[in-house]
């Protein structure tokens, strides 16, 4: 029989790293206040797990394990170091690690999402470049490793190792506070968090095909670290509206590559290949946001836009009125021309081609979106509708010339010809 | 995906074990992992369906079943990055006695092109099971 205990073995040890890791640094950081030097504190614990656990076997709680050595390694570094002495005899009397240490594992449990989010908003401090923010987050938070990273943004590993190391560097010359934000800055630092949590999610989602497997892999970290965030900041409504988007966004991930690798456009995805389970999970993100009755901010808005798109059946039986609406209200909160396009689009599916144009029209005269070859080609397929078929083959002419994409090319001057041979 | 399979206990959960449960799936959801679960109503309860092979209706028993000694009792769907980590957070499971069967749900493209097309529903798949 090929029974085995589950225990000791490199990839066992590896995966419960991956689990606790992010808990283990967390805790620690909050007794050095210095990430860098919990996470080599967190590091030395899981070299003596990878020494001890092949022969002893796991033990019973390992994250704990990990934990309590990883702290008792911090108390020896702090007793030998100088200038944290001060602060040792502060934290070890708070703690208790002094005199009989209290219910440990009680107080680990309430501290636990503190110290995590303490983590999360320093590992996205704004003292830090966009790319180390990433580097860190899935580094602390992922528990991945610097090749893993690597791999993941096409980078070689020295590049991934230098930022990291550059990075933790930076936060403890900065003497970046190991806290929860408070205050007006707390709405301003979690927006770096959100927005590092969607560059991960979107790096991974324009993985194409051929690329190395840890691409596509980083949108169901940036979904896991969504969902953790979302259990520690319940109260915050863009968190459940930046889980929602990512989920329904990640239902649509087969659906949205064909067989040669190519794109494939919402309107034409084949809506049976869409995972039901991640949209119905988006939603109920969506219904959390909501249910907060707070102001809803950009992700939320998107979200609700993909959730029409989510239950829709086809592409006309959507719900257009709506759509446009939302894009008017992101347009309000977080504008750019090309939420203007989008919103003529939908303005031309909800109200008609005419005011479709109109819109687009508005948008071409001011100009921001000349080199953007979605611009002709939504303009061509409005014109096209309202039967200006000679405007509109000129259009999908001056798109196909402005996009860089081959295929893309292909289907703007294969419509350009449709447009040519219709009578 | 994982199945737990325990044995027929023929009285309910006790409000220990179903509190233990519940800090465990606390757990998993917190992790970012937990994606759904189900408990399943005891086996006494259930139907079995037995389809001899040769083409007619299939027999229809209900439970008990005195034969079998495990029997599935509920499933988790959870994200796990390798098929290590999916064992371990079923290892924590406050399982008393009983079974965890840790399984790779299939996703169209594990499959040959053909039986890929072979697969699909003609209508959108009715909505999947999902944890609340």
């Amino acid at each position: 029989l090929a029974a085995r205990q589950a225990q000791g073995t490199s990839g066992q040890i590896d995966a419960i790293w991956r689990i606790e890791s992010a808990r283990v640094i967390a805790t620690v950081a909050r007794m050095v206040r210095d990430v860098g030097v919990a996470e080599d504190l967190a590091q030395d614990a899981i070299v003596v797990a990878l020494q001890r656990w092949p022969s002893t076997g796991i033990p019973p709680n390992p994250g704990a394990w990990l934990t309590e050595t990883a702290k008792h390694r911090a108390i020896d570094l702090m007793r030998r170091n100088a200038t944290l002495q001060g602060k040792y005899e502060q934290i070890a009397h708070a703690i208790g690690v002094a005199g009989q240490a209290p219910d440990l594992e009680a107080e680990l449990d309430d501290q636990i999402g503190d110290d995590l989010l303490s983590l999360v908003f320093t590992c996205c401090h704004p003292v830090l470049s966009m790319e180390a923010r990433v580097a860190l987050t899935l580094r602390m938070l992922g528990g991945l490793k610097t090749p893993e990273i690597a791999r993941a943004f096409l980078l070689p590993d020295a590049t991934v190792g230098q930022r990291i190391s550059r990075a933790k560097r930076a936060l403890a010359t900065a003497d970046v506070p190991f806290e929860v934000p408070s205050g007006p800055e707390l709405q301003a630092r979690l927006a770096s968090v959100l927005e590092v949590v969607y560059l991960i999610f979107n790096e991974g989602y324009s993985a194409t095909a051929g690329d190395d497997w840890m691409r596509p892999a980083l949108t169901e970290e940036a979904l896991r670290l969504g969902r953790i965030l979302a259990g520690l900041a319940p109260d915050e409504p863009e968190v459940h509206g930046l889980v929602a988007l990512m989920e329904i966004q990640a239902s649509r991930q087969t659906a949205r590559t064909g067989p040669e690798g190519e794109a494939i456009l919402l309107a034409s995805q084949d809506r049976r290949r869409w995972d039901r389970l991640l949209i119905r999970r988006g939603l109920a993100a969506l219904e959390r946001a909501e249910s907060l009755g707070r102001p809803v901010g950009p992700y939320y808005l998107q979200a609700a836009i993909a959730a029409c798109h989510a239950q829709a059946p086809t592409t006309e039986d959507t719900d257009w009125v709506r759509i446009a609406a939302l894009y008017e209200a992101l347009a309000r909160v977080a504008g750019s021309p090309v939420v203007e396009l989008n919103r003529a689009v939908a303005i031309g599916m909800a109200f008609g081609p005419e005011l479709g144009l109109e819109a687009v029209d508005a948008l071409d005269a001011d100009g921001a979106l000349d080199d953007y070859h979605l611009l002709p080609s939504v303009r061509g397929d409005l014109l096209a509708r309202l039967g200006r078929l000679t405007e509109a083959r000129q259009e999908f002419e001056r798109a196909a010339s402005m996009t860089h994409n081959n295929r893309e090319r292909e289907l703007l001057l294969g419509r350009a010809a449709q447009c040519a041979g219709a009578p | 995906m994982l199945f737990v399979y325990s044995g027929e206990t023929g009285e309910g959960p006790t409000l220990e074990r179903v509190e233990a449960m519940n800090r465990y799936n606390e757990e998993l959801s917190k992790a970012g992992v937990l994606l759904a679960l189900d408990g399943l109503h005891p086996p006494s309860t259930g139907t079995r369906l037995t389809f001899s092979g040769s083409g007619d209706r299939p027999t229809v028993t209900d439970g008990p079943f005195t034969e079998a000694k495990e029997f599935v009792g509920g499933y988790w769907v959870i994200q796990a990055r390798s098929k290590e980590e999916a064992i371990e957070l079923a290892s924590r499971a406050p399982l008393g006695a009983g079974a965890i069967e840790v399984r790779q749900i299939a996703e169209g493209s594990d499959y040959p092109p053909e039986i890929e097309q072979a697969a699909k529903l003609s209508q959108d798949p009715p909505e999947q099971t999902f944890a609340e």
